[in-house]
């Protein structure tokens, strides 16, 4: 499903992805990890050509992403789902017009087939008598919930989850994982998810790869990788059992 | 050494904002020609067009009501007393009314129009640009260009010269409570006497040139929200910034018409 050679990218001299090569398969889970600052937000931005790499090669279901010219990048985007870290609800609309947005614009339903696709898939996220809330009522942990929704209307192939966790409390993440998981397997969609989020990643991962210096280090399943007798895998999984350890307490 | 130091960093200073200028005129001639391409492509989007002539019309009325009003008023209560040194009181409603309907009218409603609206449409997309609304937008596969830009520029263009003919009828009416207050004028009397000296001619050039303050503004702030970096700090720079700059450039570009205007009509 996805497929990364060489990528390259450098903001100035500081170079942030260094030849990250990376596959998933069509249905697999896969959890980047890495020190904050190690690119693991623009190695997602690049998938989807929101930042430009400066050198490699991205194929997204068959399609070579950087070299489409930007009708079949659209065509290819509505195959995407992206939950970014503040969710990026548009403020100005309510949640039933932040999930028509994009169904309005890429598809032929009726007002009564879009009205049915927004209460599924509020009813999926658990989130039905929000549909006329404004985001500015919305708590983080709805805002994340709605922002999943107005991801997974329009049943993308591929789901980008960028730190889909950060900022909420442990009971409320696990919660998010979950529904991730459960919407992974409904859907039936491939996702790669950037967190530093552990109990995340063990909910969530078929498989992950931790990021470090620009470069996939390390690959493994959780178990594999927090097993490790590797000092930077133990220094850096130890601080995360801490910190789930601290927010659990 | 200190003298030198400092000369250095301001000298670096200048380069810096030299640059600066130059990105940003760069940019604002991108935007401007991105705007031609992508409005008169489907989709359309006129919801949103509407919706933000509305917004902004509805915004601005109040402000431009009021100051319409007190500009027309405090106008013909200070060309009164001149125009009474010559004996030329009577030339007082026609004075007034081409000063409002040819320069003033247009200028200062564009103007409170660039600080009400530019820092608005500013603060909004630089909030939408911080908060990665707009790049949800792109991955969404909506252009968030022609949803976001393309329909604010648009709105600006089209309501100002609206709302300029609306606060030439104020500023009149103000002007018509000042010559009341000060000669016994009739309504009917105002009204000829401004009938009779401003011609339709008059306010075509005037309300004619709002199209392109409209489109100033609406560009001037779009690309300074658009382009904000650096988190809120960035939000609240683009906001201010995109006052000073349509502000700045309503009155050069003023300039220019009015120059075009006299070339193109020299009895005018």
């Amino acid at each position: 499903m996805v497929e990364i050679y060489n990528l390259k990218k450098a903001f100035n001299s500081h170079v942030v992805l260094d030849d990250v090569s990376l596959k998933v398969d069509e249905g697999e889970n896969l959890v980047v990890f890495g020190r904050s600052g190690t690119g693991k937000s623009v190695l997602l931005k690049c998938m989807v050509r929101l930042m430009e790499p400066d050198y490699g090669k991205i194929i997204i279901d068959g399609k070579d992403v950087l070299s489409l010219d930007i009708k079949q990048l659209n065509n290819l985007r509505k195959q995407i789902g992206f939950l970014f870290q503040s969710a990026a609800l548009y403020d100005s609309m309510s949640v039933r017009q932040n999930l028509e947005f994009p169904l309005i614009r890429h598809f032929n339903f009726t007002p009564e087939e879009r009205e049915q696709k927004i209460i599924n898939v509020l009813e999926k996220v658990s989130l039905l008598e929000a549909i006329d809330k404004m985001p500015s009522e919305l708590s983080g942990g709805m805002k994340k919930r709605i922002g999943l929704a107005r991801s997974i209307i329009t049943e993308p192939k591929l789901m980008l989850y960028d730190e889909p966790t950060t900022g909420l409390d442990p009971i409320t993440s696990k919660e998010i994982s979950y529904l991730i998981l459960e919407l992974q397997k409904s859907l039936n969609m491939t996702s790669v998810v950037v967190t530093h989020d552990l109990l995340c990643a063990e909910i969530i991962a078929d498989r992950a790869i931790v990021l470090n210096n620009g470069k996939v280090q390390y690959e493994g399943s959780i178990p594999e990788l927090t097993s490790s007798n590797d000092p930077f895998l133990k220094n850096f999984f130890s601080h995360e059992f801490i910190n789930e350890n601290k927010q659990v307490n | 050494m200190n003298n030198k130091t400092s000369s250095s960093a301001y000298l670096t200073s200048i380069e810096n904002r030299l640059n600066e200028f130059f990105i940003m005129i760069a940019g604002l001639w991108t935007f401007s020609v991105q705007f031609f391409r992508y409005v008169f492509v489907p989709p359309y989007e006129i919801y949103e067009i509407r919706k933000h002539m509305n917004e902004l019309g509805i915004k601005t009325l109040p402000i431009v009501s009021v100051t319409g009003f007190i500009i027309g008023l405090v106008l013909a209560m200070q060309t009164q007393p001149v125009l009474a040194r010559f004996g030329a009181e009577a030339y007082l409603p026609g004075s007034v009314g081409i000063s409002i309907v040819r320069e003033l009218g247009p200028v200062i409603t564009a103007l409170i129009f660039a600080g009400r609206v530019s820092s608005g449409i500013g603060a909004e997309l630089g909030s939408m640009r911080v908060t990665e609304q707009i790049d949800a937008m792109e991955v969404s596969a909506v252009d968030p260009f022609k949803f976001l830009v393309v329909t604010r520029i648009f709105a600006c263009t089209f309501i100002l010269p609206i709302l300029t003919v609306y606060v030439i009828f104020i500023a009149l009416a103000g002007a018509y409570i000042a010559v009341v207050l000060v000669q016994n004028m009739t309504i009917e009397y105002y009204t000829n006497a401004v009938l009779y000296s401003v011609e339709f001619g008059d306010a075509i050039p005037g309300v004619a040139k709002t199209f392109v303050f409209g489109y100033i503004v609406g560009l001037v702030g779009s690309y300074k929200g658009y382009t904000a970096t650096n988190g809120t700090e960035g939000v609240g720079r683009a906001s201010t910034t995109a006052v000073v700059v349509s502000s700045l450039m309503i009155l050069i570009f003023d300039m220019i018409l009015v120059k075009i205007t006299l070339w193109l009509w020299p009895t005018f």
